[in-house]
C-alpha cells in the first residue's frame, strides 16, 4: 500500500501545508456556504454565551450572593432572576451547540458524499487503460479514506472560527472591565493559542507516520493471510511473523511517541488557563484594594479563564488535521484531474439490422504504458490484421502470454489501439456511440465477474427488452437454468459479494447467460468456457451459429410481433479464445498468434499441416503420448539445482 | 460486511465487558505492570483540577470578602500554583507510563494473533472469512489502541474528575452537592438511553459503510464489465444510493450525539441555578460562606464535561472492548493441526514412501470426503491422482502435507505418522504446489527464493534453466528482478504457476505434491514442464493431482478416486484396458476434448 501522507508532511514545509490546507478549507466553504454560515452562527452564539455566562456568574456572586449573605436576608425576586439568567444562558448555549455541531456534521457529510460521487464518476468515465495503471487498493482508498481525510477538519472548523470570535470578544470585554486583568488575558490567551499551534505542528508528522505504519501493517497482514497456503506449505510462519512483528514494533514505537507528546502537551494545555485564573486572583485582589474593580468583575474574569480553556482546543484540532487533509485532497485531486477519457462517437449501427456483424482488425498495434516510469513500455500486439466475417466463428489460438486477451479487449473496445483500426460492419468502433457498441457486441471474460445483486439483475443489468422469458432462455442456452431453478429464490436469489455463494463454473455460466441475453451480433469469448463441459460449449456455439434450428432457445420466447427481429437476433459472429481441440474444431477459421503477431490463419487442418508452432500447441498431448511409448530419453538422474540445462525441445 | 455486523451481535452479547477485560488482562499480564503507580499518578493529576476552585474559595473567604488581604490571596495562589506544577508533572508521567505499557502489550497481542492465524489449520483459515482474519490483527487492535490514546485517557481523567469534584463539593456542603446530583440525575438517565440509541446508530453507519465499500469495490474491480455492457448509468445509480444511505446514517448518528451533549448542558444550567438559589439561602443561614458558594459554581462546570463526553467515550469504549473480544476469540481457537514441536520426530533421511492407513476424512458437519482409504506408494515413484471434480482427490494432497488431519486413520511417511513429525522437518521435506500459485508483491526472484533466502541469483537462474523455463525468464522485462505486482497480477495466470513451481523446485523437497499446479498454462508448455519435472525429480517421490490426463499418462502409477474411494490403481495402459472402468470413461472424455 502506498501512502504518501507522511512523505508529503516531511517534504512540504509546514507553512506550505498550512497555506494549502486553508485553501482546501476555503473550497469547502465555497461549496457549502449556507450550511457553513449556520454552523458558524451557532458557534459564535455559543462563544458569546460562554463569555456571557462568566459575567452572569460574576454578577450573581457580586450583586446577589454577597449582598444577600451580608444582609442576612434573601431578595426572592433578584434570586429568581439570577437563577433564570443562569438557566437561560444554558438554553442559548444548547441552541448554539445544535447549530454548530449539526451544521459542521452535515457540512462534512455532504462534502464527503459529493466528492465520493465525483470520484466514482471519474472511475466510470476514465478508460480501462487508466484503471490498469492504478492498483485496486489505491482506487478504493481514493474514494473512501482519502475523501474522508480531505474533509476531516470540517468537523471542528466552525467551532474554531467561533472560538476566534470568542477570543476577540473576551479580550474586548476584559479591556472594558479592567486594563490590568486584560493584560493577564493578553499573556494567557496567546500563550494558549501558541501552545496549541506548536502541539498540532509537532503532532501532525507523528500521526502521519503512525497512519502510514498502520497501513503497512495492514498490507503485510492482507498479503500474508492471502498467501497463507504458501506460507504454511513452505513452513515460513516464523519468518512471516518476524516480518509482521518488525513493522508492528515500528507502529508501537510511533504510537508511543504520539502518546508521549500528548503526555507533555495535554496537561500543560489544562494547567495554563488554571494558572491564568490564579493570576487573576492575585492581580484582582490588588486592583480590588486599589478600588479599580468590584468583586463582581473579579469573579467574572476568573470564571472566564476557566470556561475559555476548552474551546481554544478546537483551533488545535483543525490545525492538527490540515496535513492529513492536504494529503487526502491531493490524492482525490489526482483522480478528478485525470484525463484520457475514451470518448464515444456519434455513429449508430442500425439496431434493426438483424444479421450478425463483421469484425475487422486492420494493422492494429497495442502496448501497455509502463506501470512505473523506469520500466519500459512494452508492445503487446503488432500488425494484427484479420476479419471475423458475418455469422462465422473464428478461434484465436496461441501460447500463454501471446496477446489473445488483448485482442478480445480491442474487439469490444475496452481499450483502443495505438495505431490501426478495429471496425464493426466497416465502422471504426471509436466512431460508435456507447449504446450502439454495448448493444452490438458482448465479451465474456476469462475471470467471471458478478455483482452483489440478484441473479436476474446480474443477467439483465437493467438493459431494456430483457424480460424473465429472455433471462430463462439465456440461462437455458448457457446450461445455467438447472442450478438457478434450484436456488432458494430462483432469479431473485442474491448472489453475494463477487458471487461468493456460487461455484466458479456457475459464475462463468451466469456471465455467459448475461452476454447471450443481450443478443449481441458479435460475441467474444475469452477462454470463457473452460469450466463448462465441452458438450455444452458446442451446444452454445451451435445455437448461436444456426438461428433457424435452435431447439433450446425457442419455446418460451415472445411472439414475433413483439420482437420483430427475434428470429435472427440471436445469431452472432463469434471470436473465441481457446485451447481445447473440441472448441477449435467448431471454428470456421483459426487465427494463430505468437508474441503479439498473427503468425498464421486458415482452417484447423491447414494450420496443423503447415504451422509447426500451432501443431505443437494443439497436439501437445498426443505427442506426449506417442513419445511415452518410445523408450524414455532420459534415464539418468539429474541432480536438483545442479545448473545443468535439461534439453527439452528435441 | 453486513452479514458480519449481524453475525457479531449475538456473540457480543454473550460475554460481559468485565469478563472480556479479565480475559484480556490474563492474556497480557504486562498490562498490569505498574498499574497501581499509574493510577496513583492519575489520582494526583486529578487533584490539579480542583486546585483552582479551592484557591478561589480560600482567596475569597480569607483574603477578599472578609477583609481584603492581598498577602493571603498571594500565598493561596502560590500554593495552588505549586500544586499545579506537581499535578501536571504527574499527568505527564501517568500518560507516558500508560501509553508505553499499553502499546507494548497490544503490539504483543497483535503479533501473537498474527502468528496464531498462521498456525490455525487451513480449514479454519477458509471457514473464517479471510478479510475478517485480517481485521483481527489490524482494525480490531487499532480500535483498542486508538481508544486508549483518546477515549481511554479521557475516561480515566473524567471519572477521576467526577470523583475528586464530588469529594470537594461534599466537603463544602452536602446540601448543595445533593442539588447538583439531583440536577444531573435525569440527564444521566436520558444519556444512558441515548447512548443505547447511539450504539445502534453507529452500527448502522458501519453497516452502510460496508455496503458503500462493497459498491465502490464493484465499480473498480468490475470496470471491464461496466464498460463492455455500457452500464455506467446503472452503476452510478447504485453508487449514489450507497453514498446517500451512508450519509443519512451518519446524520442520524450525529443528531443523537448532539442530543446527549445538549442534555448535559441543560443539566449544568439547572445545577448552576439550583446552587445559587439553595446556596444563597444556606449563606443567609451562615452554613455556607461566599467563597464556598463561588467555588461551587466553578465545580459545577467541572461536572459538565465528564457527563457530556460520557456518551461518546462510552460508545468508543464498547467498540474497543468488542474489538478486543474478537482478537481474544481468535487466540482462543486451538489450532487443530498442531506442531508436535520438541516431542516430535524428524522424517528419516532419503526418499520418502507414503502410506495411508484406513484414512477417512470429513469436513466438520459434512459427509465423509474420503472413506477408509488404505494405500501404499513406494519411494521414488511418480503417482498421479485422478477423478471427477468433487471426487476427493485434492483431499489427498491436503492430508499428505498435513494441512488437515484425517478424521480417522493415519498418514505415514517412511513409517512415521505425520502427527508426530515436527513441522520444521515436514515443511522442509514435503512441499506442495497449489493450484492458485499465490505470489507476494515482490520480484520474481524474491518469490522463488521464498523458502530459501540464501540462494543466489545465479542459482535461481540455473533452476529456471533446469525446468526448461530459461526462455520465459529471458523474455521478462527485467528477468529475475521483474516485479510481479499485487498477488502476482502483473503476470498471467499461467506465468504465476510457473513461478510457483520454480519456488517449490528450489525448496528441494523429497516429496513433491502438485495440486493441479499447471492447470492454466498452455498445453505445449505443460507437456514440456511435466517432462522436465520428470527428469529433475528422479529419485524423489512425486504425487500429482491431475486435471489433465496427460499427467496421468506419464506417471508410473495412476490412482483413480471416485466418490471418496480409490476405485482403480495401476499404470495408464493397464487401466484403459477395462472399457467400463471409471478411468476409461475419464480418458474418453479427455480424448473428446483434446482430439
Amino acid at each position: 500500500m502506498r501512502l504518501t501522507a507522511g512523505e508529503s508532511v516531511a517534504s512540504g514545509t509546514s507553512r506550505d501545508v498550512l497555506g494549502r490546507g486553508l485553501r482546501v478549507l476555503g473550497r469547502a466553504i465555497r461549496e457549502q456556504p449556507r450550511i457553513f454560515a449556520i454552523a458558524v452562527a451557532g458557534s459564535v452564539l455559543f462563544g458569546l454565551m460562554v463569555i456571557a455566562s462568566a459575567y452572569v456568574v460574576g454578577g450573581v456572586v457580586g450583586k446577589v450572593v454577597v449582598p444577600a449573605i451580608a444582609r442576612g436576608s434573601v431578595a426572592t425576586g433578584t434570586l429568581a432572576l439570577a437563577a433564570a439568567a443562569l438557566f437561560g444562558i444554558s438554553v442559548l448555549r444548547v441552541v448554539g451547540i445544535f447549530g454548530r455541531r449539526l451544521g459542521a456534521g452535515y457540512m462534512q457529510y455532504r462534502l464527503q458524499a459529493a466528492y465520493r460521487r465525483r470520484v466514482t464518476r471519474r472511475y466510470l468515465d476514465l478508460p480501462l487503460a487508466w484503471h490498469h495503471r492504478n492498483a485496486t487498493g489505491t482506487l478504493l482508498s481514493n474514494a473512501n479514506s482519502d475523501v474522508e481525510a480531505a474533509w476531516y477538519p470540517i468537523a471542528p472548523l466552525p467551532f474554531a472560527v467561533g472560538t476566534l470570535v470568542m477570543l476577540v470578544g473576551a479580550v474586548i470585554s476584559l479591556f472594558l472591565t479592567d486594563w490590568a486583568l486584560a493584560l493577564v488575558g493578553l499573556a494567557v490567551f496567546p500563550a494558549l493559542f501558541a501552545l496549541n499551534v506548536v502541539y498540532s505542528r509537532r503532532m501532525a508528522p507523528r500521526q502521519a507516520r503512525a497512519q502510514r505504519l498502520r497501513a503497512e501493517v495492514s498490507g503485510i497482514a492482507h498479503e500474508s493471510f492471502d498467501g497463507a497456503l504458501v506460507v504454511k506449505t513452505m513452513g515460513r510462519e516464523a519468518q512471516e511473523t518476524a516480518r509482521f512483528a518488525a513493522r508492528a514494533g515500528e507502529l508501537r514505537d510511533a504510537l508511543i511517541s504520539v502518546g508521549k507528546l500528548r503526555g507533555v502537551f495535554d496537561p500543560m494545555l489544562e494547567t495554563l488557563p488554571s494558572l491564568g485564573t490564579l493570576a487573576v486572583l492575585v492581580v484582582g485582589a490588588i486592583r480590588l484594594r486599589q478600588g479599580a474593580i468590584t468583586v463582581t468583575e473579579l469573579v467574572s474574569v476568573a470564571f472566564l479563564f476557566t470556561v475559555l480553556a476548552f474551546p481554544v482546543r478546537a483551533i488545535g484540532w483543525v490545525l492538527a488535521e490540515l496535513p492529513r487533509s492536504v494529503a487526502g485532497w491531493d490524492r482525490v485531486r489526482r483522480v478528478l484531474d485525470a484525463t484520457g477519457e475514451m470518448p464515444y462517437g456519434e455513429v449508430t449501427l442500425d439496431p434493426a439490422t438483424p444479421a450478425p456483424a463483421t469484425l475487422a482488425f486492420h494493422d492494429v498495434h497495442f502496448g501497455y504504458e509502463p506501470a512505473e516510469a523506469h520500466l519500459p513500455g512494452t508492445e503487446v500486439l503488432g500488425e494484427v490484421t484479420f476479419t471475423v466475417p458475418a455469422g462465422k466463428t473464428v478461434a484465436l489460438v496461441g501460447p500463454t502470454g501471446a496477446g489473445k486477451s488483448t485482442i478480445a479487449s480491442l474487439a469490444v473496445r475496452l481499450v483502443d489501439p495505438r495505431t490501426g483500426t478495429v471496425t464493426l460492419d466497416g465502422v471504426d468502433v471509436r466512431d460508435l456511440t456507447a449504446a450502439s457498441l454495448a448493444g452490438n457486441v458482448a465479451l465474456v471474460a476469462q475471470i467471471p465477474f458478478v455483482f452483489d445483486d440478484t441473479v436476474r439483475a446480474n443477467i439483465t443489468l437493467d438493459r431494456p427488452g430483457i424480460g424473465d422469458d429472455e433471462v430463462w432462455a439465456a440461462l437455458r442456452l448457457a446450461e445455467a437454468d438447472g442450478f438457478v431453478a434450484a436456488l432458494p429464490d430462483g432469479l431473485d436469489t442474491m448472489v453475494g459479494e463477487r458471487g461468493t455463494s456460487l461455484s466458479g463454473g456457475q459464475r462463468q455460466r451466469l456471465t455467459l447467460a448475461r452476454a447471450l441475453a443481450g443478443r449481441p451480433r458479435l460475441l467474444v469469448l475469452d477462454d470463457a468456457t473452460s469450466a463448462v463441459d465441452p458438450r455444452v460449449e458446442a451446444a452454445i456455439l451451435a445455437g448461436l451459429r444456426a438461428p433457424a434450428d435452435r431447439p433450446s432457445f425457442g419455446p418460451e420466447r415472445r411472439p414475433t410481433a413483439q420482437r420483430p427481429n427475434h428470429g435472427h437476433s440471436a445469431a452472432a459472429s463469434i471470436l473465441v479464445v481457446a485451447y481445447r481441440r473440441a472448441t477449435i474444431a467448431l471454428a470456421d477459421e483459426v487465427i494463430y498468434v505468437e508474441h503479439g503477431r498473427v503468425v498464421a490463419r486458415g482452417t484447423h487442418p491447414e494450420l496443423l499441416a503447415t504451422v509447426p508452432g500451432y501443431a505443437d500447441l494443439v497436439t501437445a498431448y498426443e505427442q506426449a503420448e506417442q513419445e511415452r511409448e518410445q523408450p524414455r530419453p532420459y534415464d539418468q538422474v539429474t541432480p536438483l539445482t545442479s545448473g545443468l540445462e535439461v534439453e527439452v525441445d528435441r | 460486511m453486513s452479514t458480519t455486523v449481524e453475525a457479531e451481535r449475538p456473540a457480543e452479547a454473550t460475554e460481559s465487558t468485565w469478563r472480556t477485560l479479565r480475559r484480556g488482562l490474563a492474556l497480557s499480564p504486562e498490562l498490569k505492570t505498574g498499574l497501581a503507580g499509574t493510577l496513583g499518578l492519575a489520582l494526583v493529576y486529578m487533584i490539579g483540577r480542583v486546585a483552582v476552585p479551592v484557591a478561589v474559595q480560600r482567596g475569597i473567604d480569607h483574603g477578599i470578602v472578609g477583609g481584603l488581604d492581598v498577602d493571603v490571596v498571594a500565598l493561596t495562589v502560590v500554593a495552588a500554583a505549586a500544586v499545579l506544577v506537581v499535578t501536571t508533572t504527574c499527568g505527564y508521567l501517568m500518560m507516558r507510563r500508560l501509553f508505553t505499557v499499553s502499546e507494548t502489550a497490544l503490539a504483543g497481542v497483535r503479533t501473537r494473533a498474527f502468528r496464531h492465524v498462521h498456525d490455525l489449520s487451513m480449514l479454519h483459515q477458509q471457514s473464517e472469512r479471510r478479510g475478517s482474519l485480517v481485521s483481527r490483527v489490524t482494525s480490531d487492535v487499532d480500535q483498542i489502541t486508538q481508544f486508549l490514546q483518546w477515549g481511554g485517557v479521557i475516561l480515566i481523567v473524567n471519572l477521576g474528575q467526577l470523583v475528586v469534584t464530588t469529594a470537594v463539593m461534599l466537603a463544602y456542603s452536602w446540601q448543595l452537592t445533593l442539588v447538583v446530583l439531583c440536577a444531573f440525575a435525569p440527564a444521566v438517565l436520558v444519556i444512558r438511553l441515548l447512548q443505547r440509541r447511539l450504539g445502534v446508530a453507529y452500527g448502522l453507519v458501519r453497516q452502510r459503510m460496508g455496503t458503500l465499500l462493497g459498491t465502490i469495490g464493484e465499480s473498480v474491480v468490475g470496470a471491464p464489465v461496466i464498460r463492455a455492457y455500457g452500464i455506467a448509468g446503472r452503476t452510478a445509480r447504485r453508487l449514489d444510493t450507497a453514498i446517500e444511505g451512508q450519509r443519512q446514517a451518519q446524520q442520524r448518528a450525529i443528531r443523537i450525539s448532539i442530543m446527549g451533549s445538549s442534555v448535559g448542558e441543560l443539566a449544568a444550567g439547572l445545577a448552576l441555578a439550583g446552587v445559587v438559589v439553595v446556596g444563597v439561602n444556606l449563606g443567609v443561614d451562615r452554613t455556607l460562606s461566599i467563597g464556598q458558594l463561588t467555588a461551587f459554581l466553578f465545580l459545577v462546570t467541572l461536572f459538565i464535561q465528564p457527563v457530556q463526553i460520557a456518551t461518546e467515550v462510552l460508545n468508543e469504549a464498547q467498540n474497543a472492548i468488542a474489538g478486543w473480544r474478537r482478537v481474544l476469540d481468535v487466540l482462543d481457537v486451538a489450532p487443530d493441526v498442531a506442531d508436535p514441536g520438541r516431542q516430535g520426530r524428524d522424517l528419516p533421511p532419503g526418499p520418502l514412501d507414503i502410506r495411508f492407513a484406513g484414512v477417512t476424512f470429513a469436513y466438520p458437519g459434512g459427509p465423509p470426503v474420503l472413506h477408509d482409504v488404505t494405500l501404499d506408494i513406494p519411494a521414488k515413484s511418480r503417482v498421479a491422482v485422478v477423478g471427477e471434480t468433487g471426487s476427493g482427490k485434492t483431499t489427498f494432497a491436503k492430508l499428505l502435507t498435513r494441512l488437515m488431519d484425517p478424521t480417522d486413520g493415519e498418514v505415514l511417511l517412511s513409517g512415521v505418522s505425520l502427527r508426530q513429525v515436527r513441522f520444521d522437518s515436514l515443511r522442509s521435506r514435503v512441499v506442495m504446489v497449489p493450484q492458485d500459485g499465490f505470489l507476494f508483491d515482490a520480484t520474481v526472484g524474491e518469490n522463488v527464493r521464498f523458502a530459501r533466502p540464501e540462494l543466489t541469483d545465479a542459482q535461481l537462474t540455473a533452476a529456471f534453466s533446469e525446468l526448461g523455463l530459461a526462455d520465459w525468464l529471458d523474455g521478462l522485462p527485467a528477468g529475475l528482478d521483474t516485479p510481479v505486482g499485487e498477488r502476482g497480477e502483473a503476470l498471467s495466470v499461467g506465468e504465476r504457476q510457473l513461478v510457483a513451481l520454480a519456488r517449490a523446485y528450489v525448496a528441494d523437497p523429497d516429496l513433491l505434491v502438485l495440486d493441479e499446479a499447471t492447470s492454466a498454462v498452455d498445453p505445449a508448455t505443460e507437456v514440456r514442464l511435466s517432462r522436465t519435472l520428470d527428469a529433475v525429480t528422479r529419485g524423489r517421490t512425486t504425487l500429482a493431482i491431475a486435471h489433465r490426463l496427460s499427467t496421468a499418462q506419464a506417471a508410473d502409477e495412476v490412482i483413480v478416486v471416485d466418490r471418496g474411494r480409490v476405485v482403480q490403481r495401476g499404470p495408464h495402459d493397464e487401466l484403459v484396458k477395462d472399457p467400463d472402468s471409471v478411468y476409461a470413461l475419464l480418458y474418453a472424455s479427455w480424448l473428446e476434448q483434446t482430439r
